[in-house]
């Protein structure tokens, strides 16, 4: 579904990626994890076709990315609802856009509010409605235009504990039901492991390991043992980057 | 005391019942004719809303109202214009910079030269005033409009009409509104000196004129009629912001 190809971006001087090869199966899900500016945001708006590269290529599904594609799907960090839209008119913009008409749209919007359970907010605005409910609606209107590749920046980061584990629990329920490729970023270990079955560790600018991820898709996974070894994994390769970023300093 | 409490909380009731308690102190204070009582203004202001200071209410209203419509019809897409546009931005700014400070009062003259003694030059000098703050307002408003909403509608597909209706648009939006605001205030006080010229109607005209005359409780009635004309206006400005900018 996605090769990546000897990827480098540049913002002016600075290196914001650097060499990138990395392969991500189709319908399989990837966490990509690591310090704040390792480039793992550049990374994903670069898969998204927001980032043009300065050197290398990303494929998808074997054609060159040169712009965003509408089979790709995109969830911001804070949602990127746009304030003065309705969570109804936020899930029917894509729609609209792709030029469909009003009673197909009503069908699509509806359901997937139905299945998110926020239709009774469909007239709210943003700012009306909890960071939740607020995040629901972003991936609603992600998964409404039903996009082949799923990516997430920091979709939880946002929210308290207990919204954070609601909703890695229903990306994990919305992927099993429907899968899809899906690339997230996170800079929580727990969240990686949850929803990751490649784990991508960053350090800066690059890919540091690579560990796959045999629980993915157990929703009890958090309560057993194995999930733990997982997550002391991804937090040792972790911390061996953060100590060498010391060092250097 | 209920009543009282009542009076507290409608804010427009107790600012216009602060007024006329200061104005009537005002008014027993300096005990001259140059400071009419409330009470008789007010008589007076409603006798001469049944003649002539209707229409010179109306006059100033529609000048005003013409010189705001014009203004946005100008400025809103040239603001939009330099948001978007580095180029439009670093070729206009410069010329907006010059211009907007110089007071256009004093090219009031040239309008009427120009533009004739009637309507057009007063209500040209009110554009030449407002255009500025509404073209630098909307510039503004574009600029602040964070990335991420550009790429949120960038990953949903949407065309470029699309990105200006459905995001540019109602994001500078309330913007325009509190542009429109501070316009209202710079407007009025420009169409009151304008008025003060080869004209027969406008409330400038009229207070003027009473003040000539030696008629000092027509004029409070005029300033009256000038007071709530604005706060018509500036009342008419929150609905239409209420209506067309619910989410703020």
């Amino acid at each position: 579904m996605i090769r990546i190809r000897d990827l480098g971006v540049k913002y002016g001087n600075e290196t914001a990626l650097e060499n990138i090869d990395l392969d991500i199966p189709k319908n399989k899900t990837c966490a990509i994890i690591g310090p704040s500016g390792c480039g793992k945001t550049t990374l994903l708006y670069t898969m998204a076709g927001l980032i043009v590269p300065s050197s290398g290529k990303v494929l998808i599904n074997g054609e060159e990315l040169k712009s965003t594609r509408k089979e790709t799907g995109v969830i911001l960090q804070n949602g990127g609802l746009l304030p003065w839209k309705t969570a109804w008119d936020n899930v029917a913009l894509g729609l609209k856009a792709r030029g469909m008409d009003k009673a197909e749209i009503n069908g699509k919007v509806s359901a997937i509010l139905e299945e998110l359970g926020i239709l009774e907010h469909r007239d709210k605005y943003p700012n009306q409605i909890s960071g939740g409910q607020r995040q629901r609606v972003s991936i609603a209107r992600t998964l409404v235009l039903e996009p082949d590749l799923l990516l997430m920046d920091e979709a939880s980061s946002s929210l308290d504990a207990i919204n954070r584990e609601h909703i890695q629990n229903l990306i994990l329920k919305l992927y099993m039901k429907n899968p899809a490729t899906m690339v997230m970023v996170t800079h929580s270990i727990e969240e990686a492991v949850f929803l990751g079955q490649t784990i991508v560790i960053m350090e800066r600018a690059a890919i540091k390991h690579i560990i796959e991820n045999p629980y993915f898709g157990d929703e009890d996974i958090r309560t057993k043992p194995e999930y733990y070894n997982i997550c002391l994994e991804v937090r040792k390769w972790l911390s061996k980057e953060l100590s060498k970023e010391e060092e250097d300093k | 005391m209920k009543v009282f409490e009542k009076l507290l909380r409608s804010r427009s009731l107790f600012g216009s019942l602060s007024i006329l308690i200061l104005w009537y102190v005002l008014h027993l204070a300096i005990g001259s004719k140059i400071i009419p009582g409330p009470f008789e203004t007010i008589v007076t202001f409603f006798h001469l809303m049944t003649g002539s200071l209707l229409l010179h209410i109306l006059s100033s209203i529609l000048r005003i109202t013409v010189a705001i419509v014009l203004s946005m019809g100008i400025g809103i897409p040239l603001g939009l214009w330099m948001g978007l546009s580095k180029r439009a931005d670093s070729f206009i700014s410069p010329i907006a910079y010059i211009l907007y400070p110089i007071p256009k009062v004093a090219f009031l003259p040239l309008f009427m030269v120009l533009f004739g003694l009637g309507n057009s030059s007063k209500i040209i000098l009110i554009l030449s005033i407002i255009v500025f703050q509404i073209i630098l307002a909307v510039r503004d408003g574009v600029k602040e409009i964070p990335k991420e909403y550009f790429y949120s509608v960038a990953t949903l597909g949407l065309n470029r009409w699309q990105i200006y209706s459905s995001l540019v648009f109602p994001a500078v939006l309330p913007k325009i509104m509190s542009a429109l605001r501070v316009s209202i205030g710079v407007s009025i006080a420009t169409l009151f000196f304008s008025e003060n010229y080869a004209t027969t109607y406008g409330i400038g005209y009229f207070i003027m004129n009473c003040w000539v005359m030696v008629d000092y409780v027509e004029m409070f009635a005029g300033i009256l009629a000038m007071s709530l004309m604005g706060t018509f206006i500036f009342k008419a400005v929150d609905w239409a912001e209420g209506k067309i900018c619910p989410w703020v």
